[in-house]
């Protein structure tokens, strides 16, 4: 627990972070163009697909982010509610847009492919589903964090809901396994390894580093500026008390 | 019990209804969240003429002609087990073909065929430089479909 709570202390929290926010950026940069230069213009063009394929490395990592973001938000949400972590509420809060945003991307460079591969912009089927669901977990747990005149209130409603929607993530993961969809089954991410060339994995991989990189980024900052803020209506206060 | 240990298990114990409900929903929903149902699905369904639904599965090597030359099209979906003839009047995805994933939206008519009014191509889970299979083409040692590249 000492670990725990060690970094529960926002001073030290933020002493942290800028000496690690540097760091990560660059490594995010670096990533992203090397991701982006791969899947642009070293990777080949499938042998069905064609060059198609290449919305692949956009829309993968970004489907897996929207999952991963939502599993952050629902064990800061655990942490939250059963030990009081007092920066898991700001993790979550400051984590939801960015999950909003990767589920969009997702949905949106799926749509675009779906077009050309399937014949079909959208259909109903469990795994696009599912991820639509998951966009609107994300808008719901931003407006409710947000509905409540105590911001005390709004955090624990906002986490009771991350954690029921918690149930929607193997949902998507396995919704192309339990039933007929048109979504292809898992192609990295399966029992026998992944049946996806080595020339195509490689760039995919490293824009799926380069995507968490960025969340990890955008997240420190949003956490940093909330407690910034924080501090600031502190002071505020303060120098409103001192004057009457 | 500590206040901590307390919402802990509430939570644990609340968490394990949710998912057992959500489980025991998505069991009894199972036939809507299918998108589409197998040819063997529709034998032992016993689907009703004119019912609209999904029809998937692989187009049978060979079985692809074109009818009065022009947008109509017959071909049979297979899953290894049952086939069902399929006709189709329209424009096809550029992944169709022969060998392939397909998904087939309309009903059964009298005569046991398929008659689609929209089809998806679905694709599989496989990745391949196109570079590779015009290589192990080459070399005679390509196994998959023969029938197209994109490309």
């Amino acid at each position: 627990m000492s670990v725990f709570h060690r970094f529960a202390n926002p001073n030290r929290f933020l002493k942290l972070t800028n000496q690690v926010l540097p760091w990560v950026s660059g490594l995010t940069v670096l990533s992203l163009a090397a991701g982006l230069y791969m899947s642009f213009f070293t990777s080949p063009p499938d042998y069905q697909q064609g060059e198609s394929v290449r919305i692949m490395y956009i829309h993968v990592p970004s489907a897996w982010m929207a999952m991963f973001v939502y599993t952050s938000i629902a064990i800061a949400s655990v942490c939250s509610l059963i030990w009081r972590h007092p920066l898991a509420d700001l993790a979550a809060k400051a984590s939801a847009p960015i999950g909003a945003g990767f589920t969009f991307l997702a949905l949106a460079t799926g749509s675009l492919w779906g077009k050309p591969m399937w014949g079909a912009w959208w259909v109903w089927d469990a795994r696009l589903t599912s991820v639509l669901i998951l966009f609107f977990l994300y808008l719901g747990h931003m407006a409710l964090m947000h509905a409540f005149e105590e911001q005390e209130r709004g955090n624990k409603a906002a986490a009771v809901l991350a954690i029921v929607g918690f149930v929607n993530i193997p949902i998507i993961k396995f919704s192309v396994d339990w039933w007929n969809t048109l979504h292809q089954p898992a192609s990295v991410m399966r029992a026998d390894g992944p049946s996806i060339d080595p020339s195509m994995l490689w760039p995919l991989l490293i824009m799926g580093v380069a995507f968490k990189l960025f969340y990890i980024v955008v997240l420190l900052i949003r956490i940093k500026s909330e407690l910034i803020e924080a501090k600031l209506r502190k002071y505020r206060r303060a120098v409103v008390d001192k004057a009457h | 019990m500590t206040r901590k240990s307390r919402r802990m298990y509430v939570l644990v114990v609340a968490i394990a209804l949710l998912a057992s409900a959500t489980a025991l929903v998505l069991t009894a929903l199972d036939d809507n969240i299918t998108y589409f149902y197998s040819p063997s699905d529709l034998k032992t369904k016993q689907v009703t003429v004119g019912r609209a639904l999904r029809l998937g599965g692989l187009v049978e090597d060979g079985t692809f002609e074109k009818l009065d030359g022009g947008l109509k099209v017959k071909f049979s979906i297979t899953d290894g087990a049952e086939t069902v003839a399929v006709t189709y009047e329209g424009i096809l995805p550029d992944l169709f073909r022969e060998g392939q994933g397909v998904i087939t939206e309309g009903s059964l008519n009298e005569k046991g065929e398929f008659v689609a009014h929209e089809v998806l191509a679905k694709h599989d889970e496989n990745y391949m430089p196109a570079e590779v299979i015009e290589a192990l083409k080459a070399s005679g040692e390509w196994r998959g479909d023969e029938e197209q590249i994109t490309e």
